[in-house]
This record gives structure tokens, C-alpha cells and sequence, in this order.
């Protein structure tokens, strides 16, 4: 195989992980997760916490 | 006239990469009631990871920073992080380190940094080389083996990372939280000041070398490097308008052996090769497309 079906076998093997991974964590509310954590001022993240 | 008048780009005397660097700037960090206020967006917006490493405790970020979110779901939910980590592999997929070079608010820094006259220095190829797999060890043990296993007595792991290293954190939302609200400056101890010298040394090396935390620390960055090679978007050169003079080598940011492995993993796509070219043998495009000329060199290095 040469190196260009390589890399494009990864280049769309990657897009279509990453999509599925999207869509599994919407299903499972991820995006909830993500939104809770970033609407408070994360100490933590600032230096203080 | 020379390769780096004929294709810089000018837009009121910036460079197309600096314009789009300011743009990406600007727009992640548009809240500007946040930094009258001393307080964050409350947006659904907020529910989108943004593609760099911009802290969501910015008082003008956006969107949330895939680092800080990613540690979070590992660290709180102790689950599978399906969301952040597609997301982070929608925008490598597609972009790759462009995002570094392009996007990046804190990547932008470092570079106005590094305009400042002051001594500039080259890394000794020794130091450098092995200092580059560190923003992997970062990536792994900082951002996703503590946040993963390492949980306190409340089950709650903190955000290793952006707790003790990360400096747009400190830039982006600890200074101006701290300069804004009265209550965090009280509250502001050993851990903020650790937090400031790490910054420090990291405002200093950028004076002296181009993009020391892109480099040696970023774990975005080091997330991304791995789909350099992948990405839709690449860079090309074209090996029959190349004529060896190497100035794209001199101008690269990250010291990149472009004429040899131009989608390198420390490659951050800021242009700055293609600039230079006097015979504008580097493009690059969106479509991952190779020009005509290249799968020739391709299944002859293949061959080797």
C-alpha cells in the first residue's frame, strides 16, 4: 500500500471516529457536562482554587 | 521583486497570519460585559469546545477550552470523554497544528513576545530535540492520567494541567479576575504566585526563542501534532521549483526541516516558510490534495 492510500485511509478513518465520538456524546449529554463546568469561574484554572 | 514581497499578504501593514490570529482573538474572547463586569458568559455557546487553548474562566471567552474540559469529564464524571475527544479530533482531522499557528490567542502572544528587541537564541539541537516530547508526557500523565486515576476523598480530581501549569489560565482569566474582583485578590496565595512565575519564565523565553510553550509544553498542541501527517489540510513542496537555499528553515518558528518533512508533528502551519520562498515552491491547501509533482517523490521515498 502505498504511503498516499495510507494517509488517506487515516485522514477519513479519523474524521469518521470523530464524528461518531461526537454524536455518542451528545446521545449521552456530554455537552451538559462541558457547559456546567465552563459557566463558573474555575478557581482552579485561575490559580486561586 | 523578492518571494517574500510577491506573496505576504498585507492587510493595513499585518500579515495575513497575524490578521487571522487577532480575528480568532477577538472572537473567542468577545464578551466584553465580562471584562467591564469581572465575570464570565453564561451561553449556551459554552457547550462548544473552541479549538485552542483559550480558558473558558476568561472573562471574554466564548467557549469552552477543550484542555480544561477534558480534564473535567475525566476528572468529575470519571467517564469516557466521547465529546471533547471528538471534537479535538474533528478540529486535528481538519486543521491539524494550523490551529497553533493560526488561531491560537496565547500562540499569538508568544509571537508579539517575541518581536520585542532582546537577545534571540537558537535551543542546541540536544536540549531541543528531547525537550520536545515533554508537551506528550504534559498531555498523557498532566491532562489525562491524574485527572483519570489520581481522585481525592471527594472522588473529585482537580484539573492538573490548568491547576499547576497552565499559563494562558493565569494570563487569560487569573489576572483579570484578580484585577477585577476584590473577594479572588484576597483569596489569591502561593498557588496563584507559582502560577505567575510560571508565566513569567514563559514571557521570558518567548523574548528569546519563538514559541517555547507551543513547543515544549502545549498539550493541545501535542494532541494535534499527531494528525499533522493526516490532516485535510497540508503543506506542499514542490520539488521541482525548490531550490535548496533553505530560507524557509531559517524563518521557521518551530525549526522545522521543511524541504525534508514539511507536515512535520512540530509544524504549526503559521505560513512563514511559504512567505519566504523565493520560488514559491511551498502552497498548501484545504482539500488534501498532493500537486501533481509530489506523488513522485512520494513512492520514491516510499521505495528507499
Amino acid at each position: 500500500m502505498t504511503r498516499l492510500k495510507t494517509v488517506f485511509l487515516a485522514r477519513y478513518g479519523f474524521l469518521v471516529t470523530a464524528i461518531i465520538l461526537i454524536v455518542i456524546g451528545l446521545a449521552r449529554n456530554e455537552q451538559q457536562e462541558v457547559l456546567h463546568k465552563a459557566v463558573r469561574i474555575c478557581l482552579e484554572c485561575i490559580g486561586i482554587g | 521583486m523578492s518571494g517574500m514581497h510577491r506573496n505576504r499578504l498585507k492587510h493595513g501593514g499585518l500579515s495575513l497570519q497575524r490578521a487571522i490570529q487577532l480575528l480568532s482573538a477577538a472572537l473567542l474572547n468577545g464578551y466584553i460585559v465580562g471584562f467591564q463586569k469581572g465575570k464570565i458568559f453564561t451561553g449556551g455557546f459554552k457547550t462548544v469546545c473552541v479549538p485552542v487553548l483559550n480558558c473558558y474562566s476568561c472573562p471574554g471567552a466564548l467557549g469552552a477550552c477543550p484542555i480544561g474540559s477534558l480534564q473535567a469529564t475525566l476528572g468529575v464524571k470519571h467517564h469516557f470523554p466521547f465529546y471533547v475527544l471528538g471534537l479535538m479530533t474533528l478540529f486535528g482531522v481538519l486543521l491539524g497544528r494550523l490551529v497553533c499557528g493560526l488561531l491560537c490567542p496565547f500562540g499569538l502572544v508568544q509571537d508579539l513576545l517575541y518581536k520585542i528587541l532582546f537577545h534571540k537564541r537558537n535551543v542546541p539541537k540536544k536540549i531541543d530535540r528531547p525537550a520536545r516530547y515533554l508537551k506528550y508526557c504534559v498531555l498523557f500523565v498532566l491532562v489525562i492520567l491524574l485527572p483519570a486515576f489520581a481522585a481525592s476523598e471527594s472522588g473529585i480530581t482537580p484539573p492538573y494541567f490548568c491547576k499547576y501549569l497552565c499559563p494562558a489560565g493565569t494570563l487569560e482569566g487569573g489576572i483579570p479576575h484578580v484585577l477585577l474582583n476584590p473577594q479572588l485578590r484576597k483569596t489569591a496565595g502561593v498557588l496563584f504566585d507559582w502560577k505567575l512565575l510560571i508565566l513569567f519564565f514563559i514571557v521570558l523565553a518567548s523574548t528569546i526563542i519563538p514559541r517555547p510553550f507551543c513547543r515544549y509544553l502545549c498539550p493541545l498542541g501535542a494532541f494535534y501534532s499527531l494528525f499533522n501527517r493526516f490532516s485535510f489540510f497540508q503543506m506542499h513542496v514542490d520539488k521541482d521549483k525548490c531550490i535548496g537555499c533553505r530560507a524557509c528553515e531559517r524563518a521557521c518558528p518551530m525549526v522545522v526541516e521543511v524541504t525534508k518533512n514539511c507536515n512535520s508533528a512540530e509544524c504549526i502551519r503559521c505560513g512563514k516558510c511559504k512567505t519566504v520562498c523565493p520560488t514559491n515552491a511551498i502552497s498548501w491547501n484545504f482539500t488534501g490534495k498532493v500537486p501533481a509533482s509530489e506523488p513522485k517523490a512520494i513512492e520514491t521515498a516510499d521505495k528507499a
